[in-house]
């Protein structure tokens, strides 16, 4: 019994000892992972496309609020320019939003984009902001202009 | 050496050299202390916290259970976290009670109705660990009344298992978690427990000003936790129940302040516990230990 129980002991400090490592080894692959998903990877715009129609369509309830951008940009600072940059042209884990694909994307769109995340691809879920925060956002998102050119 | 403090000591030290490194960042946290809802660490950023628990202790001395947490978003869909538990019993002695390592795992992609993240955890802790964090099988007051010296030889492997359903609608959160866990040291039964919260942030709209004190910075519920017996007496009997208001103070300086008092709903419950909490979130703490341990460069 004391065999056995010291056995069963002996297996969880292993396992406990080796995750650790196995931690480290994620995190290294999730950096390529995320890596892949950054600015230059036009294949995440794709996302775009997956809103369902009905939500593509909604309407941004804050699009006559004058003040709705501004707040917005407040939010974008707090909980988005760490990944998409303080100007939203793309950061080092995730793109510009000041591509012409978002800029051409309905408000529902992204709107939805920013409820469901894109969590295979690193963007975790903003529900957590309530709606009329991401309507904000969305409305700051509209605002921007396009991205610069990058000289050839 | 569980008792030893130094590997702890370490572990802690290099965890803040590497959080040095990074940005603090601000997110949104929830106010439960004890219920999860489904939200988890947004990737490659790291959560530092620590909380305490100070409670009432009838036919023995009051206490103080602590713990610091590290909470990194391995992924948009895992969360993994390390806990250090420790506790200060009045009149007794400070003890380190053990460790704790979380998951949680993100089971569907889009948000849905409900959404069901699944948790599971190993704790290697001994028996005079105070914290709280969860109420199972038959927890009751009595059990925190024996002396640290006495209660500390017992020492216990145990795996826990959650199902985490949570929804946010109209500004309002609702999370139910159900947990089931078995110290796998001896023959114990599996334990059940429960855990429900609601929250709300005081303003849905963000205002216009940088402030400290607007409305929307503070998010306010209430959880309900406690013990479903065990697999031979499965139910409400010889069990401890808890009603807690909750409410976090989200600053815009990247720092969480949590505060919640807490109070027993029946005998075998401690008759009233304050827990508070301090995080603050860093970002850019996996890509820091990512170039350390020779990933790619940027």
């Amino acid at each position: 019994m004391t065999e056995i129980k010291a056995k069963t002991t002996a297996r969880i400090l292993m396992i406990t000892a080796a995750l650790p490592f196995v931690l480290a080894g994620h995190i290294l692959s999730a950096q390529k992972e995320n890596s892949a998903s950054a600015t230059k990877d036009n294949s995440v715009y794709a996302e775009l496309a997956k809103a369902p129609k009905k939500a593509a369509a909604r309407r941004n309830p804050l699009e006559r609020d004058p003040d709705a951008a501004s707040v917005g940009r407040k939010l974008f600072e707090r909980h988005c320019a760490e990944c998409h940059g303080e100007d939203a042209e793309g950061g080092r884990k995730a793109p510009s939003l000041r591509a012409e694909e978002v800029r051409q994307a309905t408000p529902g769109t992204l709107f939805w984009i920013l409820t469901n995340g894109v969590v295979r691809r690193g963007m975790p879920v903003w529900s957590k902001l309530p709606e009329p925060q991401r309507w904000q956002l969305v409305s700051y998102l509209k605002s921007l202009p396009p991205a610069e050119k990058s000289p050839q | 050496m569980i008792n030893s403090p130094f590997p702890k000591i370490g572990f802690l030290l290099s965890i803040l050299v590497l959080a040095a490194f990074a940005l603090p960042a601000q997110a949104q946290e929830s106010p439960y202390i004890v219920a999860y809802d489904h939200y988890l660490e947004e990737p490659g950023s790291l959560e530092v916290e620590y909380f305490s628990t100070f409670a009432t202790q009838r036919n023995g001395n009051d206490f103080h259970a602590f713990w610091a947490e590290f909470e990194y978003g391995a992924t948009a869909w895992w969360t993994t976290e390390l806990y250090l538990d420790g506790q200060t019993t009045f009149n007794d002695s400070t003890i380190f009670t053990g460790f704790r390592w979380e998951n949680r795992l993100r089971l569907l992609q889009q948000e849905h109705f409900i959404n069901p993240v699944f948790y599971f955890e190993y704790e290697q802790i001994n028996g005079a660990d105070k914290i709280m964090k969860e109420v199972e099988g038959h927890d009751v007051e009595s059990d925190h009344a024996v002396p640290n010296a006495l209660a500390r030889r017992e020492h216990n492997h145990e795996l826990e298992f959650k199902l985490l359903l949570s929804k946010t609608f109209k500004g309002w959160n609702v999370a139910e978690n159900t947990l089931a866990a078995k110290n796998v040291t001896g023959g114990h039964p599996w334990e059940f427990g429960y855990a429900l919260g609601a929250s709300r942030p005081l303003a849905l709209k963000a205002s216009a000003n940088r402030c400290s004190f607007c409305r929307e910075n503070f998010i306010a519920g209430v959880e309900m936790y406690g013990a479903l017996g065990d697999r031979h007496s499965f139910g409400l009997h010889d069990t401890s129940h808890y009603l807690a208001p909750v409410v976090a103070w989200n600053l815009p300086s990247g720092w969480t302040l949590r505060l919640s008092p807490g109070f027993g709903l029946n005998d075998n419950s401690h008759r009233f516990l304050l827990r508070w909490g301090v995080a603050r979130e860093f970002s850019g703490f996996g890509a820091t230990l990512g170039r350390l341990l020779g990933g790619r460069k940027q």
